[in-house]
């Protein structure tokens, strides 16, 4: 049953972000490739947190290394398709330099870590003026161009994201379901057992990092020509945190989880823009409320919901043949 | 005599001024079930934990095959053969049985790329679910491990040791906390094991009827120190393991 409703809960989903944008204003179309990108940021901390356990409070600079590179890259004329693979590149080496110190420390210390990293890519891009145009940031960035499809307008620049970001989330599905996936939730849940077993846990570690932020870069190449200005405050920690936020609301360690999360942050405050001055108390509201009661998220609610209306087989297994195991 | 599948050379281990294992020395041969038993803080855990790598003794050696292993990494210490249990329950509890023995057997296909663009389960679904037949656990296959109780969980984490075909297993204390119908199987199929692939076992364990009746030779620790060694009655009947250990 779950294996046939998948596939078609799949292309209603698709069906759906086609549609989404027709017939809304210049801006909803805007939030709406917004939403898209800060997904794919939000799924790569997905992969480092969610599936291999490693805080991370740094995905906002990892954006703005993208950002950076496409911006200065596409400035001096290089198309945007190069441009978004070095600033993948450069995103996924420093995020593998990233990872050493989550070889010595854990949690709360890794947190603080990754902390001080987002915040000194934040002092670099205000202080290197010379780079990164210091406070007053980078603009008039071209957006992508590809011959008889132009992404000039908001429209065509949605749907231009929204095949990057099938395209991205396809990858981390093939990455997540392959035996690195399973060796990155081994890291996550007992790292001394998974090590024991033959899984290179600093290997693991440092990929789940590389890749986390190889991803924060490719959400960093489609903001650059999205808004067409970045400045550091656009990455700066808060930036960071909602993207943590993002992944915890969307449900940790669940594919889907970034996507949901992502719309919770970036959409739904756009939603209850109608109660005026109101609408982040009550955002904020919704939040507390969500992680009080549902702590593992959207998709972790939504799953204890569907356990909750299934039939009873789902007992313990060991009752159904006697307990002599 | 075969040449020893492991062989221990002097190891010692300190803890500040605690002298954990105490320059102990001995071999273990290719199918043999040795049993290492002696009381509680006795430095058995930590002498498995220095075998396996997992702590740096601070002097001696370990051999195995011949070949000295100090100082290198669990996860190659797997690669060269070595499976384990651990004494805590080691599963990874939000992964479904299938998965947690998939685990343990994938690093050993092909190389880290390879992996990455290979087939999901590595290619290792039909031996997973042969182990798991022979651990009798395929009614529980699918189930999230951590959903199982103590006794299927003790099941699991010793499967997931054999699953890469390791010539040596060293199981530390894998009757903690299993009752009693369910030691006997689990003695049943180690037995069974030994004698089909001819591994061999180093078991910790408090449980003197199961190590007994298992092992073909027995160690004993006390204060990190070898004080006896020898066949299963001939230890029993040692005045200074009943002094140290089994009591009156």
């Amino acid at each position: 049953m779950k294996r046939r409703l998948t596939p078609i809960l799949l292309v209603v989903g698709l069906a759906l972000l086609i549609v989404a944008p027709l017939g809304q204003t210049d801006y909803i179309k805007y939030i709406l490739s917004s939403w898209l990108i800060f997904a794919i940021a939000a799924m790569g901390l997905n992969l480092t947190l969610g599936y291999a356990g490693q805080i991370s409070l740094a995905q906002a600079s990892f954006i703005g290394i993208g950002a950076y590179t496409t911006a200065l890259l596409t400035l001096a004329g290089v198309p945007w398709i190069p441009s978004m693979l070095a600033a993948m590149a450069v995103s996924f080496l420093v995020g593998l330099a990233l990872g050493f110190p989550a070889l010595r420390v854990q949690g709360h210390f890794l947190a603080f870590v990754t902390l001080a990293f987002n915040t000194l890519f934040y002092l670099v891009a205000r202080n290197e003026d010379w780079l990164t145009g210091g406070p007053y940031g980078l603009s008039g960035m071209p957006r992508p161009d590809f011959w008889l499809f132009d992404t000039n307008q908001n429209l065509p620049f949605y749907y231009f994201t929204l095949a990057v970001f099938v395209v991205a989330a396809a990858l981390m599905w093939g990455i997540v379901r392959s035996p690195w996936g399973r060796a990155f939730k081994g890291l996550r849940e007992n790292p001394i057992r998974a090590e024991s077993l033959g899984v290179d846990t600093r290997r693991i570690t440092l990929l789940a990092f590389a890749i986390g932020s190889a991803y924060g870069g490719l959400a960093g190449a489609l903001i650059s020509p999205l808004v067409q200005f970045i400045n550091p405050d656009s990455f700066a920690l808060v930036q960071s945190i909602r993207i943590l936020l993002m992944v915890v609301v969307g449900g940790a360690g669940f594919f889907f989880g970034p996507l949901f999360g992502a719309a919770m942050v970036i959409l739904l405050p756009e939603f209850l823009r109608f109660t005026e001055g109101y609408y982040l108390m009550i955002y904020a509201s919704a939040v507390i409320v969500l992680m009080v009661f549902c702590p593992s998220g959207l998709i972790g609610a939504g799953q204890a919901l569907r356990e909750r209306f299934r039939p009873g087989h789902r007992v313990r297994g060991d009752m159904k043949q006697g307990s002599q195991l | 005599m075969n040449q020893p599948i492991l062989s221990v050379r002097e190891i010692t281990k300190s803890f500040g001024a605690i002298r954990a294992v105490d320059g102990v020395s001995f071999d273990v041969y290719p199918g043999e079930i040795l049993g290492l038993i002696g009381p509680n803080g006795s430095g058995k855990s930590t002498l498995f934990n220095c075998i396996l790598g997992q702590l740096q003794p601070n002097s001696g050696e370990v051999e195995i095959n011949g070949r000295p292993v100090s100082g290198r990494r669990p996860c190659d210490l797997n690669k060269l053969g070595l499976g384990r249990t651990f004494q805590q329950l080691s599963v990874f509890p939000q992964m479904s049985v299938i998965d947690n023995i998939i685990l343990a057997g994938q690093e050993h296909r092909g190389s880290l790329f390879g992996r990455l663009f290979g087939a999901p389960d590595a290619g290792l679904t039909a031996d997973a679910e042969r182990l798991i037949e022979f651990f009798r656990l395929s009614h529980l296959k699918d189930e999230m491990a951590g959903s199982l109780s103590y006794g299927q969980q003790k099941l699991v984490d010793a499967a997931m040791a054999f699953m890469a075909g390791p010539g040596l297993v060293l199981l530390d204390e894998p009757a903690g906390g299993v009752n009693l119908t369910m030691l006997a199987g689990l003695k049943e199929r180690l037995v069974s094991y030994n004698r089909e692939h001819g591994t061999t076992f180093v078991v910790i364990e408090h449980n003197m009827e199961f190590v007994m009746s298992l092992c073909s030779r027995i160690i004993v620790l006390a204060e990190g120190r070898i004080i006896a060694e020898g066949p299963p009655d001939e230890v029993r009947a040692n005045p200074t393991v009943i002094d140290a250990y089994l009591g009156g």
